[in-house]
């Protein structure tokens, strides 16, 4: 049946079928190889890390405080930096990243100058490499917010004008809006104009249509968004080097404008400038092992909540 | 739902004219102004960025004139403003702790132009560094910087911590700087040169031999991550079952929630011993480990925005040309690849764009030597990792701080033209084939 299509058409089918299903082949062979290669490099990742971290790996090195000048004891305080971090982070950037998003899709016109702006702006935020938002952070949140906050109304006492866990959190929601804007974008998109014209001929108001109707339907982008940003706020290191990250506390944050310590930048400074690298090697690894938990867990769910409402909705 | 209208209300003009609601008002409004708040956030990070870096821009005009005045303050003022930071700078966040101690007094309040000249450009003469420079194999111009001599032997063998074995080296060097100090004449001078020396009592800030460390990386990872992530999502969008592709997408995709210091790590404990084991280079973090570490990072991004763009493609495309006669892997080359290249260029430039900045990955695993030199299997240092590893250092207001800020609105100047150039490309084409149907 194939030759004589190939007979009757001539442009696209003009190739001898025997060089173009070797071809063929060869092009099916190299995407198959490419997956195969980045799903081994993976695993191989993950295995050696696993393996290396699973000694020192423990619910006791979980739960307890680094001790010995950082080469013994636990990452405790690391990891409950890491979370207020991520939790201030979202409540920043999730609403704001999914008002925008609705704006894109809902109200914006197709030749807005508006929205073009926007939507550029976007996606500039998502190109912008990470350490800038960490020299924005410094030069905006803690030189001009912060010390103007304490001129204004501390007079002149430092509290707010120096690294702190809020200016961290902040700097890391400007960082992954992008990413929540464009998963909820997306999502909004999926829904079928359809619904959104049966709902307002149902004498509806525009409002109440993206309340009712394209809010419900785009859960799963909000959830994705939110969860690819947490866990990328999680892991993220160089926004925080100079905006919030202690090298060592001795207790954990008592309010937003302590330091913090963060499981990465733990990582980051375990492993280049700590007094013993080769001593302390256990512990980054099971550190490096946690935060892969972290990160890789929050996928985990991220793909589970996806999946479980697209069949909802089917 | 489904009782007919016309038994609940008659339609009149009026009736069906647009009402003023506040609420609808109100919530457009406040959507929008939100949305707003993007625009305003890239010219916030711009103007705040460039803000500290204005400095040099003023300091190089007048440096010629103030170096005159202060010859002998020179020296005198150096210890005090260093000094501090130095001996703290084995911990990162000593910036804070720094700032807030006892550096804001002296650094702060437009004294610029006085406490910081002096010692921030001298010397930085081709004829005068050029005896010191090293071997000059390549290119003669381009090779003087004792930087890269010293930091050959001294630190290739290990550079984890480029923050701890850096003051020893300028002290090194710093001895003959002195001797041959020479001022120069603007700070467009200072930067066009290879020279990274940031701390010593002659620091100089040549931003050549970053740039090419960067492009180094960024090239060698582009050359991994593209092909391999194009060619992966053509398979996961055109030739997997619906079965497969389930289970593929969120394996690969899991490879973006790898936090970069984690790729970074993994490069500098595992992946540098690997590869020097095979290659068997000298220096064992270099552009070469960098960029495949990076490439880690660039290929989920790469991965997943073209196949979005793959599968995006109308399902009549490939209908239309299956019903044609045309195999799976043809239609997938010559009509759902073509149909989708717009998405898979944005695709790739975003996967520059996050090479390009890529801070932890650089700093961990790329050596941190700023070294000319065009070998992928020597250490580099790239623009963000020298923002990583010395902003912790630096002290408000001084130059080192200004020029590390300049190199933060290079960095941003270049990401915002990339995407602009990704925009402009990407829409042009759709327009394009738009008018062609």
């Amino acid at each position: 049946m194939e030759t004589t299509t190939t007979e009757m058409n001539s442009s696209l089918l003009s190739t001898q079928n025997k060089s173009s299903d070797l071809k063929g082949k060869l092009i099916v062979g190299a995407t198959q190889l490419a997956v195969y290669t980045i799903i081994a490099v993976l695993f191989v990742i993950l295995g050696i890390i696993i393996y290396e971290g699973r000694e020192k790996f423990s619910w006791e090195f979980i739960s307890s405080f680094p001790t010995n000048g950082m080469t013994e004891g636990g990452i405790f305080p690391a990891l409950i930096g890491t979370f207020i971090m991520v939790i201030v982070m979202s409540l920043a950037a999730v609403p704001f990243g999914t008002i925008t998003a609705i704006y894109l899709t809902e109200y914006a016109s197709e030749s807005s100058k508006f929205a073009a702006a926007v939507r550029f702006s976007v996606r500039t935020l998502a190109v912008v490499p990470s350490i800038i938002f960490g020299l924005f952070g410094l030069g905006f949140f803690i030189q001009f917010v912060g010390t103007g906050f304490d001129t204004a109304f501390n007079g002149g006492e430092l509290r707010w004008g120096q690294p702190n866990i809020l200016w961290a959190s902040l700097t890391m929601s400007f960082l992954t809006l992008p990413v929540i804007i464009v998963s909820v974008e997306e999502a909004l998109k999926t829904i079928p104009r359809e619904l959104r014209e049966a709902s307002l001929a149902l004498g509806a108001t525009k409002w109440q249509t993206i309340k009712n109707v394209v809010l419900p339907g785009s859960v799963s982008g909000i959830m994705t968004g939110t969860i690819l940003a947490v866990s990328r706020g999680a892991g993220e290191v160089a926004p925080i080097l100079f905006t919030g990250a202690a090298y060592y506390l001795a207790t954990l944050p008592g309010s937003l404008s302590d330091q913090f310590m963060n499981l990465g930048y733990h990582i980051y400074i375990m492993a280049t400038q700590s007094s013993d690298v080769e001593k302390t090697m256990p512990i980054q690894f099971a550190t490096t092992l946690v935060l892969l938990i972290l990160t890789l867990s929050l996928n985990v769910i991220a793909v589970v909540i996806r999946s479980r409402i697209r069949r909802k909705a089917k | 739902m489904s009782s007919p209208i016309s038994s609940k209300q008659n339609f009149t003009k009026e009736s069906l004219e647009k009402q003023f609601r506040l609420s609808e008002f109100l919530a457009e409004k406040i959507i929008s102004s939100v949305a707003f708040l993007s625009i305003a956030i890239i010219f916030l990070i711009f103007i705040f960025v460039f803000k500290e870096s204005l400095p040099i821009f003023s300091l190089g005009k007048e440096s010629a004139k103030v170096e005159m005045q202060q010859s002998v303050s020179a020296s005198g003022d150096q210890p005090e403003s260093y000094g501090g930071v130095e001996t703290e700078d084995l911990q990162p966040e000593s910036y804070g702790g720094v700032e807030t101690e006892d550096l804001q007094p002296e650094s702060y309040g437009g004294v610029e132009t006085e406490d910081l000249q002096p010692e921030t450009y001298g010397g930085v003469e081709k004829e005068d560094l050029q005896p010191e420079s090293y071997g000059g194999v390549e290119k003669e111009d381009l090779q003087p910087e004792s930087y890269g001599g010293v930091e050959k032997e001294d630190l290739q063998p290990e550079t984890y911590g480029d923050v701890q074995a850096e003051p020893l080296v300028e002290n090194n060097d710093s001895a003959e700087d002195t001797a041959k100090e020479k001022k120069s004449n603007s700070i467009w001078d200072t930067l066009l040169t290879p020279d990274w020396v940031p701390v010593s009592e002659n620091p100089r800030f040549g931003l050549l031999s970053l740039l090419i460390g960067t492009l180094k990386v960024t090239i060698i990872s582009m050359l991994i991550a593209g092909p391999i992530a194009i060619l992966a999502a053509l398979y996961t969008s055109c030739f997997a079952s619906k079965r497969t592709k389930e289970i593929i997408k969120p394996i690969i995709e899991m490879l973006a929630a790898f936090p970069s210091v984690v790729i970074g790590f993994f490069a500098l404990m595992v992946m540098a011993t690997f590869f020097q084991d095979i290659f068997g280079y000298d220096s064992r973090l270099n552009a070469f480990v960098g960029g495949v570490a990076m490439a880690l990072a660039a290929i989920p991004i790469i991965y997943t925005i073209s196949e979005d763009a793959l599968s995006s493609i109308p399902k009549t495309y490939t209908e239309a040309s299956l019903a044609l006669g045309a195999n799976k892997w043809q239609t997938a080359f010559y009509v759902v690849l073509p149909a989708a290249t717009p998405g898979i260029f944005a695709a790739l430039l975003l996967g520059v764009g996050r090479v390009f900045g890529e801070t932890m990955i650089a700093l961990m695993a790329t050596g941190n030597a700023a070294l000319m030199s065009a070998n992928p299997f020597e250490s580099v240092r790239t623009f963000a990792a020298t923002i990583g590893a010395e902003m912790a250092e630096t002290v408000f207001g001084e130059t080192h701080y200004s020029v590390l800020f300049f190199i933060g609105s290079l960095l941003f100047i270049f990401s915002f033209g990339l995407n602009a150039l990704a925009e402009f490309y990407v829409k042009g084409k759709l327009i394009k084939k738009f008018q062609g149907k």
